[in-house]
């Protein structure tokens, strides 16, 4: 009986956390200078108080929200919205399949996919800076980012996973807002990452062309000891929003008065 | 009496085609269609249309903000060249035009009328936009569009100026606006109506 009542117990709350969705958590907002002078060099930048989902979406959530919306599945996206390679590694386009963790990260997943994930929670990709800003704070600060043994312990997990398929989400710990898996596990796409590569107004119609052959040129780094930043942005930088990576997943963010408090 | 026959010959006729046209027009787009992410849009005269209520004929697109004050003049300017030039090449009117604003918040009806008439540009040939609905910044990736709304309130932003298809298929590109793209000019002479 107390055996029942306990698994009873267990299966409510399981439904309740079902029924809850995902963990968004608060990150107060504040005035914020990025690693990259997209806006000119050291212009801080506003950041309103906004949620962010605690783990990056893992599989089992992706999964979910394909059997909810079928016309995301591999075998009927179309090739604008995502290329070849969309969840190749998946067993079938309704099951991951037992060589994949569900609570992997999903990765081989478009631009325009994230995009569509975030929606059916009623969310959407962070801007770059919602994303830097929140992946700046340690357990105790919310901008750790002068502090080397910060950027080095980050550089040594980056490179310690390399080459290797990524862990579940969530074994960090987590960070002052409850986040975690920020700069370690995955690379996650940002709603305006396209327009991070583009000139700020192609003024001379020559060097506006060049500018677009070059990508990258209107792009510079505020710290230029700040590797895993500039990691990050070039594995974006090669992207178009239809290609997937297995290296790129997401997560999604909502107005701050949508999330549960932290 | 034979009269009479003849004219409700010609009635059904004319309404077994018009049948056609509603089945052709509800056929489903193709796979590649921009057509699919679905904006709702007003056009300078406060006029309300969607891109897939054009479709049967091909279309010049190109994405534009109304407060720009270097890069989208001179993309009005470069399409208005690249028409003439088909126009002169065929004979025939170019397709026609819709700049499609990303940034609806200040781009009102009348901004947008400001806009034309400073270009000297009129419906139906040319249409400036504003999206009301939908999701404008997957319509702009799928044309290979970004943009970035800077602190200062002005935008990063690419350049394209695409050729759509009957149905909505990007046909040919160019992001040449300081002169003429003369392979983007042969395609756009060369598309023709379903």
């Amino acid at each position: 009986m107390r055996a029942f009542v306990l698994g009873m117990a267990l299966t409510l709350a399981w439904c309740g956390h079902a029924a809850a969705g995902a963990d968004y958590r608060k990150i107060a907002g504040g005035s914020f200078i990025s690693a990259l002078s997209l806006d000119g060099a050291r212009v801080p930048v506003p950041i309103v108080t906004f949620a962010m989902r605690s783990t990056p979406v893992t599989v089992g959530d992706y999964l979910a929200f394909v059997r909810a919306h079928p016309e995301w599945r591999r075998d009927r996206v179309p090739d604008m919205y995502a290329g070849g390679g969309y969840l190749a590694s998946w067993t079938g386009p309704l099951i991951s399949g037992p060589a994949i963790d569900p609570q992997r990260p999903v990765t081989e997943v478009s631009w325009f996919a994230a995009r569509a994930f975030c929606a059916g929670e009623e969310a959407r990709l962070p801007t770059w800076y919602q994303w830097e800003y929140a992946a700046a704070a340690d357990a105790s600060r919310s901008d750790a980012r002068n502090d080397p043994a910060w950027d080095a312990r980050i550089l040594q997990a980056l490179l310690a996973r390399t080459g290797q398929e990524p862990g579940a989400v969530g074994r960090d710990s987590a960070d002052l807002y409850g986040l975690h898996d920020m700069n370690t596990l995955v690379w996650e796409w940002v709603d305006d990452y396209a327009a991070m590569f583009v000139n700020a107004d192609a003024r001379d119609p020559g060097q506006g062309n060049l500018l677009k052959l070059c990508g990258g040129s209107a792009l510079a780094f505020e710290n230029r000891a700040a590797y895993p930043l500039m990691m990050r942005v070039a594995a974006l930088a090669a992207m178009r929003p239809a290609d997937v990576s297995g290296n790129i997943g997401f997560r999604c963010v909502r107005d701050a008065n949508r999330g549960e408090p932290p | 009496m034979i009269r009479r026959w003849t004219l409700l010959t010609l009635l059904m006729m004319s309404a077994w085609t018009g049948a056609v046209q509603a089945g052709a027009a509800a056929t489903a787009l193709p796979a590649s269609s921009v057509y699919r992410t679905a904006l709702a849009l007003r056009d300078q005269a406060g006029h309300p249309f969607t891109l897939g209520s054009l479709r049967g004929h091909p279309l010049i697109v190109s994405m534009i903000y109304a407060s720009c004050q270097e890069a989208c003049p001179m993309t009005v300017e470069a399409i208005k060249r690249i028409r003439a030039a088909v126009e002169a090449r065929t004979g025939r009117s170019a397709p026609p035009v819709v700049l499609v604003s990303f940034d609806p918040a200040h781009d009102t009806v009348r901004a947008l009328a400001m806009m034309a008439s400073m270009h000297h540009v009129e419906a139906p040939a040319w249409r400036l936009a504003r999206p009301e609905q939908g999701d404008v910044r997957a319509f702009a990736a799928t044309l290979g569009v970004s943009y970035r709304r800077r602190p200062n309130g002005d935008f990063s932003h690419n350049i394209e100026i695409v050729l759509l298809d009957a149905d909505g298929r990007i046909a040919a590109k160019t992001s040449e606006v300081g002169a003429l793209d003369p392979g983007f000019v042969a395609q756009v002479s060369r598309a023709d109506a379903r």
